[in-house]
Order: structure tokens, then C-alpha cells, then sequence
């Protein structure tokens, strides 16, 4: 059968599921809907589901049911106006320019086709497109992460999924178990926030530590996503945060011009004895960091006190040094 | 649902021009004789498509399609002139409802934008979104599902300044901390435009100092203030693309090889790499562009015994010169 055709028996489809007045019943479209009628029955069948699947794929809904109440009539379909029709939207050109400029945001995945989409019915519906430059603010969403489409699937679809996730620290990870919520950026890096039915209770991950596929774990509609606000106060509580308990504190000679990170959280600044050279005192929670953060400057960050970071920080200057062949 | 990537429906498969001719039929509606190259550009298809999309309607109509059903297209003057006349359709005036990706895909997007602090036109993006919300209805409720956090208070000020000479057209100074170097630079810079990446703020201008397009992180501007002369941009200074990421390779860089330990794995998750090779050990072999030798000597130093450069030799070298450099601080080693 030709492509023509079949795209030709479709939209005679939905011309008349559309314009009839009730539920339209499977004989009378199998009669009047061109390419249906010189088919068996069974072939009829399943090109029709068919046909159905594929339509409501695209986002043409597609309702069953009966004219009659008590449900004796043979069944029809029927596509509701109401459902079907973008309502009336009219944009003033200020509103056309933003959404233009929103539709060009998403860079990588099936969102930026959606987008597009979404702006070729704006104007299908009349609204005209603004093309003035608007030029002084360029957002870009990427969501390039291969976990990105599949997870923003399965919040739309409300749609339990399992997938590997990998610590930091190791290659393979564990296997989740989570009913997502919502996919969501902090600090320009992705996550996907849900229930993790293992542990039960919100957990987040993030999306560029997800190994493989992920792999729906249930059926579509399956749970329900708490309240946006509630959405957002467990993704606000999860996040990762700059540690704040800081217990202890340390002085290190900082290089004049050099250290900005360990100035910018310094307690105090003070020049030292020997010229070119501050005396800085910052509080730190893991010591392990602060030796990180200090081995990083090199010879412009010099541990002081106490005395125990001090070794830790010769320690692991020693190790680069010993551990080249 | 488990690829990466969404189902890719073909432009010329029947239920993808369906869904096509449901929107261009609206359209051609509101903007007869509309010219078939027009058409074929919003719709992002070929003219040739375009024409096998209208071919369709020469044969749909109203249910029985007895005379008079039919919807007319002059394909006489499509083929011919390529202007595009269609009648007969009124029961297909309005185009599709929005779907859910395509509500949330424009939502998400104008709210990040209303996010950016000292934002343009803000009213109209709030004006906007409330308009969308309408038009789409329950599927507007969805946009929650993804949220981007835009880097806000921290920067709101320098965003301001940096709003205020896009405006006014003026030159900026900034003092700009470069962590590569861990130096606080001194630049005017003209600025271009604001770029906003998955909510995080950058400047885009033309930078005096370096004669090139920089993106500037607004996060390590120190100190930001607008000079007196008006920006100056040179006919090279095009903004970038940044459709393929904003860290593009330049031809200088180099390649090196690191392994890590599993306690410097964390690497991967922060900084981009050409390739990764799992080791027996747990650990991790990885090779990536360095366009600045300073920034990995720093980043090496940080990882300790957990990573170390395999190639190329001569910067392996200078690593354990900068340890041992540092090392004489303490009167060891």
C-alpha cells in the first residue's frame, strides 16, 4: 500500500471521527472511511488499531464509547473539539519575541524538536512570528546526558523506572529503583528526583552517572508526583550544598595574587613577616579537602597550622613525588 | 524507551504528515496564498514535501466524500507558481492542543529566562507563560517535571552591570578570576550578549585584551564596572555556536593521558574527555584535551597519589618539579 494512501485514510479518519456528532461506530467508519472497506474483517481489525495507536501517538486523542447510556449500542469512537483544538491564544509582539526565544533554548534532545513544534501551531493558530533581534540574552538548555529523554518520559508518563547508578567513586554502581518526579538542573548539572522504592523514601541522581539504559520498572500512571512546591522543597533539601559546618581552622601562607578560592572564604588576611606573602585563616570541615585545596597551589599555599594538616599536606606532596617510575 | 534518544518519526511517514497537515492547514487558513518555499521553512521539510503533504488533501474530505466533500487545493498553482491555496477545510481551522513535551519544552525555557536576574523584558515573559499556561491547559501542570536552577543572588549584581551595558552599549572592566592560572585578570571587554547554560550565567563579548570572542562565567567576576567609552565591536567579534557545547577543542591543544585511582575518578564528572578505558584495579584510564599545561599541573597536584599523567612524559615531570617545588616550604624532601 503507498504512503499516500495510508497518510490519506488517516486523515479521512480524523475528518470523521471529527466532524461526526456522536460516538462514530468501527462498522460505519469501516464504510465510509476510504481504504478500510475492501479489506477482510480481520485485516480491517488490525488496521484500524493500528491506525488508532499511531494517531494518538501524535497527540490526537482518540475517545471510545457509546451514544446510548445503558452501554447496548456497538461501540463507537469519536474525536471531542474541545480536546483536539488548541484554544484561542493570542500573543502581543513582546510575548512572540520571548517565546521565540525560549523555542531556540534546547539544544540536544527530544525537547528541541518539541519546541519547534510547539511554536509551528502558535502560528498555525495566528500568532506571528517576531523575528526582532532580540539578542542581548541567549538561554541554552542542553540535557545532552543519554538518561535525559528516557527519564523525562517516564516523569511525563508517571512511569517507574530502574536503571545502574555509579558512585563517584567506582565504574558499575547499583541498581535503583525510582518513581521520578522530576528531571532538574542545579548548578549546570542534571539530576532526576524521585521516590526510590528501595529505600523508601526522595533520593536524587545525577544523570551523567547513570550507567546503560534506563529501563521502565512498571506501567505508565502507576504513582503520583506530590505538589510542585513539595517537588521542589525535597530537590532543595537533596541537593548537594557547600559543606557548612565548619569545625575546624587553619592558617596557611598564601602567595600574594595567588589562592583566590581560599581567600575568598578567609576568615582573616593578614600580610606575614616575609614580604610578598599574607597569612590566611580559613575554618574547614574535611581535612582531606582543605589538603586537596592546598597541594593544588603548589608552591604558593604553604600549610602553617596545626600541625596535623601540615604533615597531611607533605604526605601527599611526597606520594606525586615518590610515585613517579 | 530504553535508547537515549526520542523515536524519531521519518518527515514522510503517514502518521508525521498527518500531524503536519493538521497544523498547515490552520496556517494556510490564516495566511492564504502562502508561497510553498515559506511553508516548506517553517515546517522545516523540503518544498518536495510539502507538495507530497498537499497531494494528500487532494483526496480527504468529509466523511462519503460525495461531491462537494472534498478539500480543494490548486495544486495547478502549487506546482506551478508554488503559492498554495486551499478551501473547503473549515471543520480543520485550529491546529492541535499542545502536547505535553511541547508545553513543557516552551515553559521550562521562558522560566529560566524569567529567572535571570536583572532580566529583560520580564513582564512579557511573565505575560507569556501565563498565556501558554492557558492555551495548554492540563499539560501545563507537567512543566514542574523539569526545573533549571538559574544561578541567581550570587551574581545578581554583576548581572545587573552587565544588563546595563548590553543596554547602554558600553564598555565594560572586569577583574576576572582565571582558575587555570589562579590569577585575578584586569580586562575591558565589550560585551555581546548574556548566555544562560542549563541556569548558569555567562558573558559573551569581545575581549580587548585577548582581541577575541570569551565567554566570561559571571561566578568569577571579582569586580565588574562600566567605563565611559562606548563598546567597539569589530566585524569578527560573531557570537559563538554554541550548539555543539561551549568548550569547543582549538587546534592548540594537547592530548594527555592520566590514570586514576578510584578515589580520582571523580574527574569524569567534571571535566569533558575524549575517552575513558576501565582498569583492572578499579581505577581508570583517561585521555583529554589541555589547552592550558597550568591547569593540569594544578588539577594533578589536587589528585595526589589518586591520578597521575602517563603521557605526555615531559609533563609528568614538570607535576613532581611543582611537588617538590612545594615540598621545599616545609624543608623536606
Amino acid at each position: 500500500m503507498s504512503q499516500q494512501a495510508k497518510s490519506e485514510r488517516l486523515m479521512n479518519l480524523v475528518i470523521c471521527l471529527l466532524v461526526a456528532r456522536g460516538y462514530v461506530p468501527k462498522s460505519r467508519i469501516r464504510s465510509v472511511v476510504g481504504g478500510y472497506g475492501d479489506q477482510t474483517d480481520e485485516a480491517f481489525d488490525r488496521m484500524f488499531e493500528r491506525d488508532k495507536d499511531e494517531l494518538r501517538d501524535v497527540g490526537i486523542p482518540i475517545e471510545i464509547g457509546s451514544n446510548d447510556p445503558f452501554g447496548e449500542d456497538e461501540p463507537g469512537y469519536r474525536i471531542s473539539r474541545h480536546e483536539f483544538e488548541l484554544p484561542e491564544i493570542r500573543l502581543e509582539p513582546d510575548e512572540a519575541a520571548v517565546v521565540g526565544l525560549a523555542a531556540r533554548a534546547w539544544q540536544h534532545s527530544g525537547l528541541a524538536a518539541a519546541a519547534s513544534t510547539a511554536v509551528v501551531k502558535l502560528q498555525a493558530a495566528g500568532v506571528e512570528a517576531d523575528t526582532r533581534a532580540l539578542g542581548a540574552v541567549e538561554p541554552r538548555v542542553g540535557g545532552e546526558e543519554p538518561a535525559f529523554w528516557p527519564l523525562w518520559e517516564a516523569v511525563r508518563d508517571r512511569r517507574p523506572v530502574r536503571f545502574w547508578h555509579r558512585k563517584v567513586s567506582s565504574a558499575t554502581g547499583m541498581q535503583r529503583h525510582l518513581r521520578p518526579w522530576s528531571v532538574l538542573s542545579w548548578h549546570g548539572r542534571w539530576y532526576v528526583l524521585g521516590f526510590d522504592t528501595d529505600r523508601e523514601d526522595a533520593r536524587m541522581f545525577r544523570l551523567s552517572r547513570i550507567v546503560g539504559d534506563v529501563e521502565p520498572d512498571g506501567e505508565p500512571g502507576s504513582y503520583e508526583v506530590p505538589p510542585p512546591d513539595d517537588v521542589r522543597s525535597a530537590a532543595s533539601s537533596l541537593a548537594p550544598s557547600p559543606e557548612h559546618r565548619d569545625l575546624s581552622v587553619a592558617t596557611l601562607k598564601v602567595r600574594e595574587g595567588s589562592g583566590h578560592t581560599l581567600r575568598r572564604r578567609a576568615t582573616d588576611v593578614r600580610p606575614a613577616d616575609v614580604p610578598g606573602w599574607d597569612v590566611v585563616t580559613v575554618s574547614y570541615s574535611s581535612q582531606t579537602r582543605l589538603v586537596e585545596e592546598i597541594a593544588t597551589h603548589g608552591a604558593d599555599v604553604v600549610a602553617l597550622e596545626p600541625d596535623e594538616l601540615r604533615k597531611r599536606v607533605v604526605e601527599w606532596l611526597t606520594d606525586i613525588v615518590e610515585e613517579t617510575p | 524507551m530504553t535508547t537515549g534518544q526520542p523515536r524519531q518519526r521519518r518527515a514522510d511517514s503517514a502518521p508525521a504528515q498527518v500531524s503536519r497537515l493538521l497544523s498547515m492547514l490552520p496556517y494556510l487558513r490564516s495566511h492564504p496564498y502562502a508561497r510553498v518555499a515559506d511553508v516548506a521553512a517553517l515546517f522545516n521539510v523540503s518544498e518536495r514535501q510539502v507538495i507530497r503533504d498537499l497531494r494528500v488533501l487532494w483526496f480527504s474530505g468529509l466523511p462519503g466524500l460525495a461531491m462537494g466533500d472534498y478539500i480543494e487545493v490548486d495544486m495547478e498553482s502549487v506546482e506551478g507558481e508554488g503559492i498554495i491555496s486551499v478551501s473547503n477545510a473549515d471543520y480543520l481551522a485550529r491546529p492541535l492542543r499542545l502536547r505535553t513535551d511541547e508545553a513543557v519544552a516552551l515553559l521550562v525555557a521562558l522560566r529560566t529566562l524569567a529567572d535571570v536576574p536583572g532580566s529583560f523584558d520580564r513582564e512579557a515573559i511573565d505575560r507569556a507563560i501565563t498565556k501558554l499556561e492557558q492555551a495548554a491547559g492540563e499539560v501545563a501542570e507537567r512543566a514542574a517535571a523539569v526545573q533549571i536552577q538559574v544561578d541567581g543572588e550570587a551574581v545578581a549584581d554583576v548581572a545587573a552591570t552587565v544588563r546595563t551595558a548590553l543596554d547602554e552599549r558600553r564598555r565594560l572592566h572586569l577583574s576576572y578570576w582565571v582558575p587555570a592560572r589562579d590569577e585575578t585578570t584586569e580586562r575591558d571587554v565589550d560585551p555581546m550578549r548574556l548566555v544562560v547554560v542549563d541556569g548558569r550565567l555567562y558573558l559573551e563579548g569581545w575581549c580587548r585584551r585577548a582581541e577575541q570572542v570569551r565567554l566570561f562565567r559571571l561566578d568569577r567576576v571579582a569586580a565588574v564596572s562600566i567605563l565611559d567609552a562606548p563598546a567597539d565591536l569589530p566585524d569578527q567579534a560573531r557570537p559563538r555556536d554554541l550548539s555543539d557545547g561551549l568548550f569547543q577543542p582549538s587546534p592548540d591543544d594537547e592530548l594527555v593521558t592520566l590514570e586514576l585511582t578510584r578515589g580520582g575518578r571523580w574527574v569524569t564528572d567534571y571535566y569533558p574527555f575524549e575517552s575513558a578505558e576501565e582498569l583492572p584495579n578499579g581505577g581508570i584510564r583517561l585521555r583529554l584535551w589541555v589547552r592550558d599545561r597550568r591547569w593540569l599541573r594544578r588539577l594533578m597536584l589536587r589528585l595526589g597519589s589518586t591520578g597521575r599523567v602517563v603521557d605526555p612524559a615531559d609533563l609528568a615531570t614538570e607535576v613532581v618539579d611543582d611537588a617538590r617545588a612545594a615540598l621545599a616550604a616545609y624543608e623536606v624532601g
